[in-house]
């Protein structure tokens, strides 16, 4: 047992090896854009337009984009805790302020894309469903067999909180047999036939459309749900991230969000930070 | 009970096996350095974290209940019938192991759901599973009950053909072997069957959000609660991890018989 601190070092020692190798490994690397590649972290959603975005900014400038796919608040914990990337696209805004407040963030934020919600039904829309109003259970919440099943998102999702706002603005009260923990979740259960409404974003109701139609909320247009994105702090190249930025709120980057559904990326509710 | 002999251990397998300890407890050590203890009571005693910590005990224990009444037949049969594709069945059985549980959850979906196989049916007999704390319960027998049956079925191997030929020849019926002789023998391996698929219920997340749905009270077990706590409030998850480390300790050490299995001990 006495060699068991050792050990313990051992372990560790083991461990950090794993580590990425530190940044400034190739300094004079930068003019050669042959062999460059940044990491982008976004939220899932933006997934399948990014990897458009991607290839024909790999085609336009030579550098590969590394793009780490996952739930807003799963990057955030895994940028925290030092994962090496060097551009930040969360799905909202409150998760982008929660890595600014955690100094993680270089740069301040810009928008680069918005979505609203629609309400997402099974195809052929078996409940019925032609509006938010609809979905209404009254303040009373009586009604429980009649009204058709609803899935959206829970409270503190982002997806969730907008959904409260949309219900407040309709001026309706929105009962849930389910309130899940992602957005891809209440498109499941949608999908499958299971709930007879989801509130979801456009763009997931585009990417289902063979199995799910989409019902718009004239509500939702005033709460545009935001994409900002910015420079990582601890990013090594953070011209080169700059740069990619750029490239998503140029033309071709734009056209290409666009196509996927996403709406324009100047919307109310975004409040630049203070311009350095 | 006698002491099994010491086997003869190579001192060289101390490392690998004190690194493969650090490796399951330095995360769980690091886990507990983040909770802090003066906000542990205010975190832990929120009507959510108390409503999912109740509907996890009482659908995890169910779930248990029903792999003891379908698990325990289920390794009998398998370890004793011997008859061709018995093989295939029984790696079939075995595959929501290494099933992503996700996957779990939507294929009970496509069984159980309003379009799902049986789905129809049901909904004729007026029950509708999904978004309900019976569907919670099915997922987490799914993906526990693999757990039962090799637990007991490796303990019905073990019992000595001598043993149960001594009681036929006594003329013990098959009911009374059973109850007599061949449950009794296997009690250990029963104990850890129950250990494993208790905590695999209380664990369980990917095929409840996929098949149940997540509604306080209703389907929102303890480890989805953590999960929808992390977006907005990282340590509360972390104090609700705490506290399910804490529950599975406390039933597993209730549950574990004194003569623990050999597996376990």
């Amino acid at each position: 047992m006495r060699s068991s601190a050792g050990l313990l070092a051992l372990a560790l020692l083991v461990l950090s090896g794993c580590s990425p190798a530190p940044a400034e490994e190739s300094p004079s690397a930068a003019q050669n854009a042959a062999d460059q590649q940044i990491s982008v972290f976004a939220a899932a959603s933006l997934d399948e337009a990014l990897r458009t975005v991607a290839r024909e900014y790999e085609e336009d400038s030579g550098v590969s984009v590394l793009l780490s796919s996952a739930g807003s608040a799963d990057l955030l914990a895994q940028l925290e805790q030092g994962a090496p990337a060097d551009v930040f696209i969360p799905a909202d805004l409150q998760t982008m302020q929660r890595a600014e407040s955690g100094e993680l963030i270089a740069s301040p934020a810009q928008p680069i894309a918005s979505n609203t919600l629609v309400i997402a039904v099974p195809e052929g829309n078996p409940a019925q469903i032609d509006s938010i109003q609809d979905l209404d259970t009254g303040s009373a919440g009586s009604s429980e067999s009649s009204s058709p099943s609803l899935v959206m998102c829970a409270d503190q999702v982002p997806c969730g909180a907008l959904a409260q706002q949309v219900a407040e603005a309709a001026d309706i009260t929105l009962s849930p047999v389910s309130e899940e923990l992602a957005v891809t979740d209440v498109l499941g259960k949608v999908r499958s036939g299971e709930a007879d409404a989801g509130l979801v974003y456009s763009t997931d109701a585009l990417r289902a459309a063979d199995q799910v139609d989409a019902v718009e909320i004239p509500e939702a247009a005033e709460f545009p749900n935001l994409y900002p994105a910015a420079v990582l702090r601890d990013s090594p190249q953070p011209e080169l991230a700059q740069d990619f930025l750029d490239f998503l709120s140029s033309a071709p980057g734009q056209e290409a969000l666009d196509e996927a559904g996403f709406g324009p990326r100047s919307g109310t509710g975004f409040e630049p930070e203070d311009q350095p | 009970m006698s002491r099994r002999p010491a086997v003869m251990m190579p001192r060289w397998i101390l490392l690998p096996a004190a690194v493969g300890a650090v490796f399951i407890l330095l995360p769980i050590f690091a886990l507990l350095t983040q909770v802090e203890l003066t906000e542990l009571p205010s975190l832990l005693s929120s009507a959510a974290a108390l409503s999912a910590l109740w509907l996890s005990l009482r659908t995890a224990l169910l779930a248990t209940v029903l792999c003891l009444v379908l698990g325990v037949p289920l390794a009998l049969m398998l370890s004793q019938l011997r008859f061709r594709g018995s093989g295939i069945l029984r790696t079939l059985i075995l595959l929501p192991l290494v099933l992503p549980p996700v996957i779990g959850g939507i294929a009970l979906l496509n069984t159980f759901g309003r379009q799902g196989l049986l789905g129809q049916s049901l909904e004729v007999l007026g029950v509708q599973i999904a978004f309900s704390t019976a569907a919670v319960v099915l997922a987490q027998t799914f993906v526990s009950l693999p757990f039962m049956v090799i637990a007991v079925e490796a303990a019905i191997r073990g019992v000595h053909k001598e043993v149960v030929e001594a009681a036929v020849v006594d003329g013990a019926g098959p009911t009374q072997l059973l109850r007599s002789i061949i449950l009794p023998l296997i009690a250990p391996g029963l104990a850890s069957g129950v250990v494993l698929a208790f905590a695999r219920s209380l664990g369980e997340f990917g095929a409840t959000i996929a098949f149940a749905g997540s509604l306080q009270g209703v389907t929102r077990t303890l480890p989805l609660e953590i999960y929808l706590q992390r977006e907005t409030d990282p340590d509360a998850a972390v104090a609700l991890s705490v506290l399910l480390i804490a529950v599975a300790v406390i039933v597993i050490g209730i549950t574990r018989p004194r003569t623990a299995p050999d597996a376990l001990r």
